[in-house]
């Protein structure tokens, strides 16, 4: 097999991009902890709602920096009274479905959770400016799918 | 010319693959104007049923038929008319797809299968949508044995000697497909049908749609290897030129059955059930399968440059004005690659881990895959069909033809640009996809999104609209040189399979040693799949029943 | 080497600075949206 010169100085400029874009994602990833939404817990997606902590849902202090938000999705919203977290503070996002697929995505933000039944998704996120955000569902769920939003406010404390 | 049946095989497959063209692009024109608000439905019609129907018949179907008629004539010409086994198994392979394709289309118009071609569980559809779709990969089955038959009888009366280009590419295309396919068959067959028939009452979610990336994303290489396929077999031959490298392009195509599959999870990156490590993992193995492609770009501009100073170009760009850009045939085919530099740019960004946040269910993607299987892989399939059909039916493809040609392809290319680049756009601004008109209430959030010369409503209508102007066109060119244009009887006017000569004088035999490619394959997927896999059915949560939430 | 040796290399610095277009491409796209993601 015979490479061309100028292929060999082209392939291996390719790789070494790529290397270095899996290199700054990756360490960013994994030192920074900016992993994208995830997380490995289980629920019984018909008891969800006699289930901590979306037996209540919405703002939990947690600690003096951290506040926790358990959110529900299910056709076509978010069972999630009045969403207010203060700005500058760690919120973790909390979300699972009682029926079919949604997200969880705030827009202008990195938060967009795939909501699957059966799982919870969990996504760490501090908001920089406050102001209220638009909260929707881009994952097709129903007729419903392009209704399906609510707003969280940011406050500043 | 190719054996009489053969060429009747092969044009059953791309008429029903241009028939799927005609339904699934009326249905995009339908989709802009309502997401434009300029459009009501009758009651009996829904958006996502239509936006479903535009999936599959395109996505699936016209890609699917349209690749198999390409095979059938390339394998034909290049290793020789069919056995009579092997033409009759492509029948059966051609009608179970069909059968299948009839089934699911029934089921998406009477409104039982508004799940769009992802058909995300616990979504429940019609029983008989899952059962059209496992027909569909059946069928594909059925056609791909036929043809890996076809070449075993081939490399049998050839001992020792490697198979002609087109064939090794075929037949990487078709295992690659017969092992990518298993995922999305164990999901349908063992998860879905008896749960939509009601023999299993709930479905473990995520199981399935892991299974469904597992087969989702070497689905898109299925599109893109036939594009492939012209770019390195056929351009050439319109130029002039030999293939630039035999044992590159080999390798670039095994390595695409190495790394195309164990890659899914990369789909699945803002998702829960697969830990950061493994979806990690599956984002470097995606970075692996951009390495054939830059293999790939070299390869055609070297045959661009080759060809181009042949014809007299000189000094460091002087090659480019000496293509045959007034042939359409070339023509196509280069803007289909033109198309794929930022497609495959916005595709590294898409798999690039968390930068996944930003784009993922936006907007952005629909952009993304109307510059990649949309238009790389589309416009290389007209720049096929142009001269593809003429060569089996016999007739002329004529100057009109020619000029109405050139209207089709400007005219894609322009609706496309206008509409992908508006969605990439709107994608980054944080517009969702797959959504019908919606404001979110006249939100002002929303309402910035439309607001840019690029990004408003009209824009990706008008896009839209140019767009199905072009298909339209196509059709017309597809069913006149079908049905209604003169015979070619003298020699010149006969149309020519453009297979460019390849000297493999130089191209080790190992490269056509599938089992060490079948081998590592499967060994890559065990590594990439087994762990996390099996976690995710030892931790399953108790299932979910179905909805039909439409 | 020898065998290879029997047809010139091909003149292809057209095709050298060609894919360095396409790496910047790709390149630029990606840092644009890689600073969006960190701006987010």
């Amino acid at each position: 097999m015979h490479l061309h010169k100028y292929e060999k100085i082209w392939l291996v400029f390719g790789i070494a991009s790529l290397i270095v874009f899996l290199s700054v994602v990756g360490v960013s990833a994994f030192s920074q902890d900016h992993t994208p939404a995830g997380g490995m817990e289980t629920i019984d997606p018909k008891k969800v709602n006699e289930t901590a902590p979306f037996d209540n849902p919405g703002v939990t202090q947690l600690d003096d920096d951290t506040y926790q938000v358990a959110i529900v999705a299910l056709a076509f919203g978010y069972t999630a009274p009045e969403l207010k977290v203060p700005v500058g503070k760690e919120i973790v996002f909390k979300v699972t479905s009682t029926d079919v697929v949604h997200s969880f995505t705030i827009d202008n933000t990195k938060v967009n959770m795939m909501v699957v039944p059966g799982r919870i998704t969990t996504k760490s996120y501090t908001f920089e400016k406050p102001g209220t955000y638009l909260i929707l569902c881009n994952e097709y769920c129903g007729t419903g799918h392009h209704m399906m939003y609510t707003e969280i406010e940011v406050y500043e404390e | 010319m190719i054996a009489v049946q053969d060429r009747k095989l092969a044009l059953w497959n791309i008429g029903v693959a241009y028939a799927a063209f005609l339904i699934g692009t009326l249905c995009g024109l339908l989709q802009v104007f309502i997401r434009n608000d300029a459009l009501q439905l009758p009651a009996w019609l829904d958006y996502y049923q239509i936006l479903t129907a535009h999936g599959v018949l395109l996505a699936l179907i016209f890609t699917t038929f349209f690749i198999f008629g390409f095979f059938i004539t390339g394998m034909s010409k290049s290793l020789g008319s069919f056995g009579p086994k092997v033409r009759l198994f492509s029948w059966v392979g051609f009608w179970v797809t069909l059968l299948g394709t009839v089934m699911a289309t029934a089921m998406i118009v009477a409104g039982e299968a508004s799940v769009l071609y992802t058909f995300y569980a616990p979504l429940k559809a019609s029983g008989f949508y899952y059962v059209g779709l496992a027909l569909v990969i059946i069928g594909t089955w059925i056609s791909s044995f036929a043809l890996v038959g076809h070449y075993r009888v081939w490399r049998k009366n050839n001992k020792g000697q490697l198979s002609p280009l087109f064939a090794f590419m075929t037949i990487t295309t078709i295992i690659m497909w017969i092992i990518a396919c298993l995922g999305v068959v164990a999901t349908v067959v063992f998860q879905y049908i008896p749960w939509a028939f009601g023999w299993t009452d709930t479905i473990d979610v995520e199981l399935s749609r892991t299974l469904f990336w597992f087969f989702g994303h070497p689905l898109v290489y299925f599109w893109l290897l036939p594009a492939y396929m012209a770019w390195y077999v056929i351009v050439p031959k319109i130029l002039g030129v030999k293939v630039f490298s035999d044992s590159l392009a080999r390798l670039s195509f095994v390595l695409f059955i190495l790394f195309s599959i164990p890659v899914g999870f990369h789909h699945q990156l803002t998702e829960p059930g697969i830990s950061n490590f493994w979806k990690f993992l599956q984002v470097v193995l995606t970075f692996m399968v951009i390495v054939p492609s830059l293999m790939t770009a070299f390869s055609m501009f070297a045959t661009f440059e080759i060809a181009g100073r042949k014809n007299g170009g000189k000094g460091l760009f002087g090659w480019f004005t000496k293509l045959p850009w007034k042939d359409i045939r070339f023509t196509s085919i280069f803007i289909a690659m033109a198309f794929f530099i930022p497609g495959g740019a916005g595709g590294i960004i898409n798999a690039s881990f968390q930068l996944n946040e930003v784009v993922h269910n936006t907007l952005w993607i629909v952009g993304h895959f109307h510059i990649t299987v949309g238009t790389p892989v589309a416009m290389t399939f007209m720049g096929l069909t142009f001269w593809l059909i003429p060569y089996l039916t016999g007739r002329k493809f004529t100057k009109a033809m020619k000029m109405l040609g050139l209207v089709q392809i400007i005219t894609w290319s322009i609706g496309m640009l206008l509409m992908s680049t508006s969605q990439h756009i709107l994608g980054l601004l944080g517009a969702p996809r797959r959504t019908a008109y919606s404001g979110y209430n006249n939100h002002p959030s929303a309402m910035e999104w439309f607001d840019g010369i690029l990004t408003n409503h009209v824009t990706m209508a008008v896009g839209g609209s140019i767009l199905f102007v072009s298909a339209m066109i196509l059709i017309y060119i597809v069913v006149m040189t079908m049905f209604l244009s003169p015979k070619a009887v003298e020699e010149k006017d006969l149309v020519d399979f453009p297979m460019a000569e390849s000297d493999m004088s130089r191209t080790p035999k190992w490269l056509e040693n599938w089992w060490i490619w079948i081998g590592l394959a499967v060994l890559l997927i065990a590594v990439a799949y087994a762990i996390p896999l099996s976690h995710m059915i030892q931790h399953a949560p108790p299932g979910s029943e179905g909805f039909k939430t439409w | 080497m020898s065998q290879e040796n029997r047809e010139p290399e091909p003149n292809l610095k057209g095709t050298l600075v060609s894919v360095f277009i396409v790496g910047l491409i790709i390149i630029v796209m990606w840092i644009a949206v890689y600073l969006m993601y960190e701006a987010r």
